[in-house]
């Protein structure tokens, strides 16, 4: 079960052959340039449609996001269609209360080759939202079997892994399939250790080929090492290519998802991190986030500022061709013997899933779905790098240096703050500001 | 941190039924759990009818609701409706907080509401925890008036 679906080689090449998504993301990438895209969604058409032409427009190389809201999210279509009626706030676009027509005339008046658009979701249990999407001719959506049950849901990763095998096969039945990303880099936003997050996303691209579909990317969330995301990135890469040769795949870099700066400085410089880890480790798309973050859903302009900064900072990024060195913490082996033996637990890639979580085998830290063991504890160690603490029944080794004290409620902020304080720091003091406007004086004003 | 809670109260924590976060919902059973308190914690996208159910088979001290996705506002309320309509449920002790609108600071416009509808304290976003905290310190006091005062809410 380790090796992918084998093809005949005419097969391969047509499975090669991406959708538009794909093709504009890997053009993009033999240029030399970064595809960057936002986190977006409005609840109506409107407002929607002004947001994908500003990111359209923007000075970036972008694709469009249109990110849905939480109703429409868990299925509950109805109080999505009464929001609408209502005029009440929503937090994204419901797409299915919109309706495939409306949705398709949206994205036919917004997208194109240059610019396709991705729908960003967040539902277990997304058939009709697949049928929807499907019949609205969406370019690209993301989630997973495991990724989008065990953070997101309640319901039943068997569940979940059955609604998502239909989901595939949908996709995969159509003339011009939709891209699928797999969202298993991102376990939780934050406190999850590489291994794991590398492991995940390619078993959910595993388990995307099994039901039928080649046009893939696979995820990976910034976290709080730079050495160790690239180390991360450059095994999810190394997997990636063993393991889903014939499929068409790139791989989608996230800005960090967790506890985000507050400051306006620090987080522009954390997603400055991010971008420069993205053009380092050959990531071919970002998705980032603004300085909005911390407070609450960021405006469109904000959206296309944090587009414009990434676009320029990787430009810069990419004439550097600077030589960071990943660390060495064995990610790459840690996520090979997650993949191999939890494809040993079963024929097939969902069932192993299934199975993998059930016994603990695979076990995201501090994750209260009940399906997951939640035996499994991680923490940043002083580098900065994170670790596991406890690796419950995961056949992973666990370092003698690891903290097996129980984590505090103040511990535990601290963790999840850990990012948020290593870039607010320096602007909290004013030490920073100070540095920027006087930089031969930044020394003697004692910026620690 | 150092308050003692005797004998050990009972809390049930939940999010509401589309917020799909759970880091709140951890530290706050971490906190709870570090004052001498037993912890059901029913984790995210939690449907009413199984906290609901859940309230009625526990009986807990207080039923704590944290939600972050900016639908608190709207999923609250017919939460609490829901829960105050319950004759079983009309005494239980019930606080939600969190980020409760997609307005930022001005999400304190909902706290109002809420409280009217049944919430014994609203705790918005960054202010919160420290009123929670004295929330807690009112659970030895009769129902009402007092969780009220500490979240600075008028009812």
């Amino acid at each position: 079960m380790s090796t992918p679906v084998s093809m005949p080689g005419d097969a391969v090449a047509a499975a090669r052959a991406g959708g538009r998504f794909s093709r504009h993301v890997h053009r993009a990438h033999a240029e030399g340039r970064l595809v960057v895209q936002p986190r977006m969604g409005f609840a109506d058409l409107a407002t929607m449609r002004e947001g994908l032409l500003a990111v359209r427009g923007a000075d970036a190389t972008a694709t469009g996001t249109v990110t849905l809201d939480s109703y429409t999210r868990v299925n509950d279509h109805d109080s999505a269609r009464q929001a609408l009626r209502t005029g009440a706030e929503l937090n994204g676009f419901p797409l299915v209360a919109h309706g495939p027509g409306a949705t398709r005339e949206l994205l036919g008046s917004v997208s194109g080759p240059g610019f396709p658009v991705q729908v960003r979701h967040g539902s277990a249990l997304p058939y009709p939202l697949f049928e929807a999407m499907t019949a609205a001719g969406v370019d690209a959506t993301e989630g997973g079997p495991v990724s989008y049950c065990l953070p997101y849901s309640r319901a039943p990763i068997s569940e979940a892994v059955k609604a998502w095998a239909q989901c595939c096969e949908l996709i995969a039945a159509q003339p011009d399939p939709m891209h699928l990303e797999s969202f298993g880099g991102c376990m939780l936003g934050q406190l999850c250790p590489p291994g794991l997050l590398v492991a995940l996303s390619v078993l959910e691209g595993l388990f995307f080929r099994e039901h039928g579909l080649s046009d893939l990317s696979l995820s990976y969330a910034q976290q709080t090492h730079p050495g160790q995301d690239l180390e991360a990135v450059a095994a999810l890469r190394r997997l990636a290519g063993e393991r889903l040769a014939e499929a068409d795949w790139h791989i989608v870099l996230y800005t960090f998802m967790g506890v985000f700066p507050r400051t306006s400085v620090g987080s522009y410089r954390i997603l400055e991190e991010s971008v420069r880890l993205a053009v380092r480790s050959g990531s071919e798309r970002l998705i980032v986030k603004t300085p909005a973050e911390a407070h609450r859903i960021p405006t469109i302009a904000e959206n296309v500022d944090a587009l414009e900064f990434a676009a320029s900072i990787a430009r810069d990024e990419a004439a550097r061709g600077c030589d960071a060195a990943p660390a060495e913490s064995g990610v790459y082996e840690e996520a090979r013997l997650l993949v191999d033996s939890t494809l040993e637990l079963a024929p097939t890639v969902g069932e192993a899933l299934i199975r993998a979580f059930e016994r603990g085998h695979l076990d995201v830290p501090y994750c209260l779905h009940q399906d997951n063991a939640n035996r499994s504890r991680a923490y940043v160690d002083p580098a900065g790098m994170l670790q596991w603490a406890e690796a419950g029944r995961m056949p992973l080794r666990v370092g003698r240096g690891a903290a097996r004290r129980p984590v505090s409620a103040k511990g535990l902020l601290t963790m999840l703050g850990f990012n948020e304080q290593r870039f607010d720091r320096e602007q909290l003091t004013h030490g920073h500001l100070r540095g920027l406007q006087y930089p031969g004086r930044a020394s003697r004003q004692g910026l620690t | 941190m150092s308050q003692v809670m005797l004998p050990a109260k009972r809390f049930v924590v939940s999010s509401v039924s589309s917020d799909a976060h759970m880091w709140n919902l951890v530290f706050l059973q971490l906190l709870l759990e570090e004052q001498g308190a037993q912890v059901t914690n029913l984790g995210a996208c939690v449907p009413d009818d199984l906290i609901v159910e859940e309230c009625r088979r526990s009986r807990p001290d207080a039923l704590v609701i944290s939600t972050v996705n900016g639908h608190g506002h709207l999923d609250g309320l017919r939460l609490i409706r829901r829960i105050r309509s319950d004759p079983d449920l009309a005494g239980l002790r019930v606080v939600i907080g969190g980020k409760l609108g997609v307005r930022g600071a001005e999400n304190v416009v909902f706290a109002e509401e809420l409280a009217l509808s049944g919430y014994d304290a609203v705790f918005e976003a960054d202010g919160g925890m420290e009123s929670f905290q004295e929330f807690l310190g009112t659970l030895d006091a009769p129902a009402g008036q007092s969780a009220l005062a500490a979240a600075g809410v008028a009812a």
